[in-house]
């Protein structure tokens, strides 16, 4: 008989398990094995979520369980997607997204490209470079603090050797105008190395023979960037894109440990303002719409994209 | 509210049967923020222990996490703290919110008289409602924002003279508002012995209660009240008057024209860094810092000196200081009675001060030797004469993050106008009473 693995999970069976279920149909172990693990999906996601949803439109607050919770109807869902300042949260949410996955791509498929050319210290350099990804995002937020400090931070020092400008004249934490592009600042330099070493598998993972057969053709190194590199490379950058654009719509700890959201509200991110709302102000109800109408964004962008880059991958 | 009467009874019932002799030693854990006078209480708790036979443990959370920590942990009903001494303003939520044991028939039966202590400290700290006799804490700790400044600087000649000049009058402690404005203003980007100076350093923290508390101490000099008739949650007029417009427009500009650069988001370490490191000739912060302050050997003893928030259109200072109470989900409520009677001793009040504690008993207050028993004494009975508090109401959290964010959006981020700000806050606040279904 050939030996295949299932043949083989059957021989490595106790005999005490295996006589329990002789007598159970193919479905009934199926279920056995999955049946865990729907339960703890449904336990630990599916529940809360629905719970959530049911939270929404009451006015619960966590903080006052023994108050009585009135059912609002959609009143909290209109509240919030009628609020100024929730959109002008939103707002910088959609400028932090933007610009940090440009930057990252940008930058991250740069570096890749760099680094999978063959030179002396190629593995060093990558070490380096991935460094900033394996630090912890309040390490980060604290010392990009003082990187950011006008009068001994070394940021603004480097920028004032450049411009000319007096380094205390101006605050990356504390201006209205900037404080924005300092979050994008610090998030692009500690994630680009996660954009650059998946570019760095996708690079990897196109044969030599595609190239040799363009040199053959004598495509000129700019046709082959445009022609071969780009397109191989598309489905893991979309890839990028996409865990990125999850994770900064999520972005919290990083911007929390830089400016609290200030100054005023001008980096005061969904997320921040949502565990305010949440955990601080404790208006469940109306904190759960605001998580849900959040959850459906993402979820809605993110499946459409998943469409996308699923046609990328068929072509 | 039941469970709370109940607790309450068994803290009755416990307290008749005497403390004395305790019938088992325990584990106390006692939850506080961690700065100077916590170490202080610890010192100080050495002594209960050896009395008692009980352990204390200290669970001292940092300032910018301590409501957060704290807070979290009394709505999920945590008996993480069997005593704990929590900000003013958690006294409408911990009383209403049964987090707190009612410890009125606890004082009946230990002898423990409210009057006793400072009336402010009082009505601040321990009552709920306010005003009425319902105690659910024993005054901690009385602090009040206060100011402190380079007194070296200010006795020199050649500064004095600049001073004179610029301004044409005496460099001395400020009477007003205005004068602080003008000598932080003066000192702002000053050489003095080789090295850029600053005014002053203010609170403009946005993310705990920072730059409410920093704002208030302009607000409330000016007349700033938070409602037209106490009790009735009308705001209109009162929040958004005319005086608080300009006591608003005031802490605005004396944040761009009199701190040093990049002080945006700053509180009282921040504060502490930026006088100790010799960059600003004032700063303000709570009392409670000040004996710290004063032993420091750097920029401490006859380099410094100390003076109340000055006064605008009267004397107004902000609030701090804690009352301590026991959990309501304790189970070592006796104990933690104990220590409570324990506490409210004048001797240990008076030992309290001595380590660095400001006591709020009327024993050490009203001693004829308290205002000169430090520096900084006589400033903080003058301070505490004149405090106003924060909304102490349950919802105190949410109106506090509606004032951080209105304040800190126009101080800050300078944007829109100080009436603009206050008109939102009150439409903040009156969403938030409306909720509360107290409007």
């Amino acid at each position: 008989m050939t030996e295949t693995p299932i043949t083989r999970a059957a021989r490595g069976t106790p005999p005490t398990v295996a006589r329990k279920i002789k007598g159970l149909s193919d479905r009934a172990i199926a279920w056995i094995f999955v049946g865990p693990t729907i339960f703890l999906l449904l336990a630990v996601n599916i529940f809360p979520l629905i719970w959530t949803i049911n939270l929404s439109f009451t006015n619960f607050r966590a903080n006052r369980p023994n108050r009585e919770v009135e059912y609002v109807g959609l009143r909290n869902y209109e509240r919030i997607l009628t609020d100024t300042d929730i959109w002008l949260n939103m707002q910088a949410t959609a400028h932090f997204l933007f610009w940090t996955i440009v930057l990252q791509v940008l930058i991250g498929f740069t570096l890749a490209y760099l680094i999978n050319k063959k030179f002396k210290g190629n593995d060093l350099w990558t070490t380096i470079i991935v460094l900033p990804m394996m630090l912890s995002p309040a390490v980060v937020g604290n010392f990009w603090k003082f990187l950011y400090q006008p009068q001994i931070g070394l940021f603004n020092y480097i920028v004032a050797f450049f411009t000319g400008k007096d380094p205390s004249s101006f605050e990356m934490l504390g201006q209205v105008n900037l404080a924005p592009w300092s979050i994008v600042i610090v998030d692009t330099w500690m994630w680009t190395p996660f954009v650059m070493l998946i570019c760095l598998a996708g690079l990897r993972s196109i044969p030599d023979y595609i190239y040799e057969a363009a040199e053959i053709d004598r495509a000129s190194k700019w046709r082959q960037f445009w022609t071969i590199t780009v397109p191989m490379v598309m489905p893991f950058l979309m890839l990028a894109v996409l865990f990125r654009g999850i994770e900064n719509f999520k972005m919290f700890d990083l911007v929390v440990q830089l400016t609290g959201g200030g100054p005023g509200s001008t980096t005061e991110l969904t997320s921040i303002n949502l565990k305010r709302e949440a955990f601080e102000k404790w208006r469940t109800g109306y904190a759960s719409a605001y998580a849900i109408i959040l959850f459906v964004t993402v979820f809605g962008l993110a499946s459409i994209y998943v469409k996308a880059l699923n046609k990328v991958k068929e072509r | 509210m039941k469970y709370s009467k109940l607790t309450a009874v068994s803290a009755l019932s416990l307290a008749t049967a005497g403390f004395g002799a305790s019938a088992q030693a325990e584990d106390l854990t006692l939850c506080w923020a961690a700065w100077d006078p916590a170490n202080a209480l610890v010192e100080l708790s050495k002594e209960f222990e050896a009395q008692s036979g009980h352990t204390m443990n200290f669970e001292f959370i940092p300032w910018p996490n301590f409501a957060d920590r704290m807070l979290n942990e009394l709505n999920s009903g945590g008996n993480l703290c069997d005593l704990l001494i929590g900000d003013s303003q958690w006294i409408g939520g911990g009383a209403e919110n049964g987090h707190y044991v009612k410890l009125n028939d606890f004082f009946d039966a230990e002898g423990i008289s409210m009057g006793d202590f400072a009336d402010a400290t009082v009505y601040a700290y321990s009552t709920w409602p306010k005003g009425s006799e319902n105690y659910y804490a024993l005054p901690a700790m009385g602090d009040a924002n206060g100011w402190f400044y380079r007194k070296d600087w200010f006795e020199r000649d050649d500064i004095r003279a600049a001073f004179q000049e610029a301004t044409g009058r005496e460099l001395a402690e400020p009477k007003t508002q205005k004068e602080l404005l003008e000598i932080a203003q003066f000192f702002q980007e000053r050489e003095i012995d080789g090295q850029t100076v600053y005014g002053a350093a203010i609170f403009t923290e946005r993310g705990s209660e920072g730059i409410t508390m920093g704002v208030t101490g302009a607000l409330y000099p000016w007349g700033f009240k938070y409602e037209n008739t106490p009790g009735s949650y009308d705001m209109e007029g009162a929040v958004n008057s005319p005086e608080a417009v300009e006591a608003l427009e005031f802490y605005k500009e004396f944040y761009e024209t009199a701190t040093p650069p990049g002080y945006t988001n700053s509180y009282m370490g921040e504060s502490l860094d930026a006088f100790k490191s010799g960059q600003v000739a004032m700063a303000m912060n709570w009392f409670a810092f000040f004996p710290g302050l004063y032993a420091d050997p750097n920029t401490g003893g006859d380099k410094i000196d100390f003076f109340v928030n000055p006064p605008q259109n009267q004397a107004g200072s902000t609030l701090g200081g804690q009352g301590i109470s026991v959990v309501a989900y304790s189970d070592k409520q006796d104990a933690a009675l104990e220590y409570i009677k324990w506490f409210a001793d004048p001797e240990v009040q008076q030992k309290w001060w001595d380590l660095g504690g400001y006591s709020a008993h009327n024993a050490v207050l009203e001693s004829p030797t308290f205002k000169d028993s430090a520096p900084f004494a006589g400033d903080f009975l003058e301070a505490m004469g004149a405090v106003q508090d924060f909304w102490q109401e349950p919802a105190y959290a949410e109106l506090l993050l509606a004032m951080q964010k209105r304040i800190h959006d126009y101080v800050v981020a300078d944007q829109g106008t100080a009436k603009e700000a206050l008109d939102k806050l009150i439409e903040d606040w009156t969403e938030t009473f409306e909720d509360e279904g107290k409007l």
